[in-house]
C-alpha cells in the first residue's frame, strides 16, 4: 500500500489522533477521579475537588466501609451469584446451543422460532413476577439466576460458533465411539474456547451487575447484592428518593466513602476484563452479524 | 386410462411417506441424547417466558392474587379503556418516545463516527489503547454509571458544580431539575455504550477491500472523500441492520437506567412505561392494570420490529428476522 504523505493527510492524522485521545481520556477520567478520591482524605477532596493523583493518601474510606460486615456480606452474595449463575447459565446455554447446532435435528427450525420469539415478545414484568412467585423463588438468591437462566442472544452466538466448526471433527469422534455428550464435552467445547470465554464474561458481568431482579424479588436486606447496597449508599443517601421523601435524620456518608463503595462494586469487572478482552470482540461479532 | 397408473403412483407415494416417517422416527431415536440436552433449556423458556405470556390474560381480569388466574373475574377491555383515558398515560407515552428519539438521533450516529475515526488510525498500539478505554464503561452496571454521575453532579461538593463556580457560574441542581433529566440520560447512554457500539462497525470496515482505497487515491480522493465514498457505502448494510434493531427496541429504554434517575421532582419527564408498570403494579398492587400497560408496550414493540424489518427488506437489505 502506498502511504499518503501529503500535508492534508498529515493534518488529518494528527487532528484525528488528538480528538480520539481526548475521547479516550474523557471516558476514563470520571472513573479515575472516583478511584483517586476514594484513596484520599475528605479534607483533600474538599480543598482540591478534582483529584487525579492523591497527595494525601488515606484508606479511611475503605476502613469505614469494611468496619461493619454489611458490604462484605453483599460482596460474598454477589460473588456467589456471579460464579454459580455463570456456571449454571453456561451449562444450560451450551447444551441448548449444541443441540440446536446439529443440522439433522428434526424440529430444529420450530424450536429456534420458539426461542427467538421470546426476544421479540414477552409477558412483561408483572406476569413474570407472578411466575417467579409461584415457582417459590421469592426472597431466595435463586431468583437472581433461575428466571434468567439462558440469554437467547448469548445462546445463539454459541450455536453459530458450534455450527461453524468443521463437521468432520464430530463424525470422526462418533466413529471412534464417542456419545453425543462425549462429542460435546471432549471435542466441541475445547475447540470453542474463544466463544466460551466471551459468553462466560457476558453472563458473569450481567450477574455481577444484577440490580433490577434483586429489587423485584428480594425484600430481605440480608440478601442484597452489592449493586443494591451501592444504590442505597450513593443515591438514596444523597437525600433524593423515589417517593420524594428526604432522610434528614441520618447524616449522609462522606463523598470519599461513596467513592470507595463505587470502586469496590466495579473492581471485579475491571479485573476480568483485560484477560478476556482479546476474545470478546471476535465472539460478539459472530452472533451479531449472522442470524 | 390412467387410473391404474394413478393408483400405483398413489400406492408408491404412500409407501414413500411411510418410509419417510419410519426414517424420521429412526433419526429422532438416534438423536435421543440430543433431545435430552435440549430439555432443560426448553423447560426454562416454557416456564419463565411462555407461562408469563399466558399470564397476560390477567390484563383482561380483575386479578386477585389469592383467587389466581382461574378464579379472577373477567372485565374485558376495562383496563385498556382506563389506560387510554388517563392523562398520565399519554404523558408517559410522550416521555418514552422522546427518550427513544434522543437515542435514535443523537446516540445512533456516534459509534459510526467514532469507528470512522478509529479506522483512520494507522498506529496499531494507539488504536488498541483507545478501544480498550472506550469499551470499559459498557461493563459497568447502570447503578455504577448513575452513582458516578451522582458524586460528580451533586450540589454538595460535586466536581462539576465546583468547576461551574470556579468559572463564575451558578451551581446547577442537575439531579433534581427536570430540565436536566434528558441531557443527563443521553450523556450517560453515550458514555456507557458509544465505545462498545464501534465493535461491529469496525469489523465491517476491516472487511472493505483495500484496492478500493488504492483506486480512489489514484483518482486523487482526499481522506475525507475516501471515508465518504468508500468506507460509508461499504458498511451500509450493517448500519441498516443495526438501525432496524434499534427501532425494534423502541420501548426498551432500560428500566434500570431510568428507574435509577427517577425522583419525585423529575417524574413528569422521566416516567416511562417500564417504571410506570413497576410503580402501579408492584408498589401499588394494581396487577391487572399494570399488566395491561405492559401488554400494550409489548404489542407496540412487536409491531415496530416487524415494520422495521419489512422496511429493510423493501430497501433491498436482508432484514434481521
Amino acid at each position: 500500500m502506498v502511504e499518503d504523505k501529503s500535508l492534508g493527510s498529515r493534518i488529518f492524522n494528527y487532528t484525528n489522533l488528538i480528538i480520539l485521545a481526548i475521547i479516550g481520556l474523557a471516558t476514563v477520567l470520571p472513573f479515575v477521579h472516583v478511584v483517586a478520591s476514594s484513596f484520599t482524605t475528605s479534607a483533600e477532596l474538599a480543598a482540591k475537588q478534582f483529584v487525579l493523583i492523591p497527595t494525601d493518601w488515606s484508606l479511611a474510606a475503605y476502613e469505614y466501609i469494611f468496619s461493619t460486615d454489611t458490604l462484605l456480606k453483599s460482596m460474598m452474595i454477589s460473588i456467589g451469584v456471579t460464579v454459580l449463575g455463570t456456571i449454571w447459565s453456561m451449562l444450560l446455554s451450551v447444551l441448548t446451543a449444541y443441540a440446536l447446532s446439529r443440522r439433522n435435528l428434526d424440529g430444529r427450525r420450530l424450536i429456534m422460532f420458539f426461542i427467538i420469539f421470546t426476544i421479540l415478545f414477552n409477558g412483561g414484568m408483572i406476569p413474570t413476577f407472578l411466575v417467579v412467585q409461584q415457582t417459590g423463588l421469592m426472597n431466595t438468591l435463586a431468583a437472581l439466576v433461575i428466571p434468567v437462566s439462558i440469554n437467547a442472544f448469548n445462546m445463539i452466538i454459541l450455536k453459530t460458533f458450534f455450527q461453524n466448526l468443521p463437521a468432520g471433527l464430530e463424525e470422526a469422534a462418533k466413529i471412534d465411539g464417542c456419545s453425543d455428550f462425549g462429542v460435546l464435552f471432549r471435542i466441541v467445547l475445547p475447540c470453542s474456547l474463544p466463544a466460551i470465554a466471551t459468553i462466560s464474561l457476558f453472563y458473569a458481568v450481567t450477574y455481577w451487575n444484577t440490580y433490577m431482579h434483586a429489587i423485584l424479588y428480594l425484600n430481605n436486606a440480608d440478601l442484597w447484592p452489592v449493586q443494591v447496597l451501592l444504590r442505597q449508599i450513593v443515591v438514596l443517601a444523597t437525600g433524593i428518593s423515589y417517593d420524594g421523601a428526604t432522610y434528614t435524620d441520618v447524616p449522609p456518608p462522606e463523598q470519599t466513602v461513596k467513592m470507595a463503595v463505587i470502586v469496590v462494586a466495579t473492581i471485579p469487572v475491571l479485573l476480568v476484563y483485560p484477560f478476556l478482552q482479546k476474545y470478546f470482540a471476535k465472539g460478539a461479532l459472530l452472533g451479531s452479524i449472522k442470524e | 386410462m390412467n387410473q391404474p397408473l394413478d393408483i400405483a403412483a398413489q400406492e408408491q407415494a404412500k409407501i414413500d411417506k411411510a418410509n419417510l416417517k419410519a426414517e424420521r422416527f429412526r433419526r429422532i431415536k438416534r438423536n435421543k441424547l440430543i433431545y435430552i440436552m435440549l430439555l432443560p433449556g426448553l423447560l426454562y423458556f416454557l416456564i419463565y417466558k411462555y407461562i408469563p405470556m399466558y399470564g397476560l390474560i390477567i390484563a383482561f381480569q380483575e386479578y386477585k392474587p389469592y383467587q389466581g388466574i382461574m378464579g379472577s373475574e373477567w372485565v374485558g377491555f376495562a383496563h385498556f379503556e382506563r389506560l387510554f383515558s388517563e392523562p398520565d398515560f399519554w404523558n408517559i407515552f410522550a416521555n418514552t418516545l422522546i427518550l427513544f428519539g434522543l437515542q435514535l438521533v443523537i446516540f445512533f450516529p456516534i459509534p459510526i463516527i467514532l469507528s470512522l475515526m478509529l479506522n483512520e488510525v494507522r498506529i496499531h498500539m494507539f488504536k488498541r489503547t483507545v478501544q480498550t478505554l472506550i469499551y470499559i464503561p459498557h461493563f459497568m452496571s447502570w447503578v455504577i454509571v448513575v452513582s458516578i454521575s451522582y458524586v460528580m453532579l451533586t450540589l454538595d461538593g460535586g466536581i462539576v458544580n465546583e468547576l461551574l463556580q470556579v468559572f463564575g457560574f451558578e451551581p446547577v441542581n442537575f439531579l433534581l431539575n427536570p430540565d436536566w433529566f434528558r441531557p443527563m440520560y443521553i450523556l450517560q447512554v453515550i458514555w456507557r455504550e458509544a465505545g462498545w457500539g464501534t465493535i461491529i462497525f469496525l469489523a465491517a470496515m476491516a472487511a472493505v477491500d483495500p484496492q478500493l482505497y488504492e483506486a480512489a487515491r489514484m483518482d486523487g480522493a482526499s481522506r475525507w472523500r475516501q471515508m465518504w465514498h468508500i468506507t460509508l457505502p461499504s458498511i451500509r448494510s450493517v448500519i441498516i441492520i443495526l438501525l432496524i434493531l434499534k427501532i425494534g427496541d423502541v420501548l426498551e429504554l432500560g428500566f434500570e437506567h431510568v428507574y435509577l434517575l427517577l425522583n419525585a421532582s423529575n417524574r413528569d419527564v422521566a416516567e416511562i412505561f417500564d417504571t410506570y408498570v413497576y410503580t402501579t403494579g408492584l408498589q401499588q398492587g394494581q396487577f391487572s392494570y399494570s399488566t395491561a400497560v405492559g401488554f400494550f408496550k409489548g404489542i407496540v414493540g412487536l409491531v415496530m420490529v416487524m415494520f422495521a424489518n419489512w422496511l429493510a427488506k423493501k430497501a433491498g437489505e436482508e432484514g434481521v428476522y
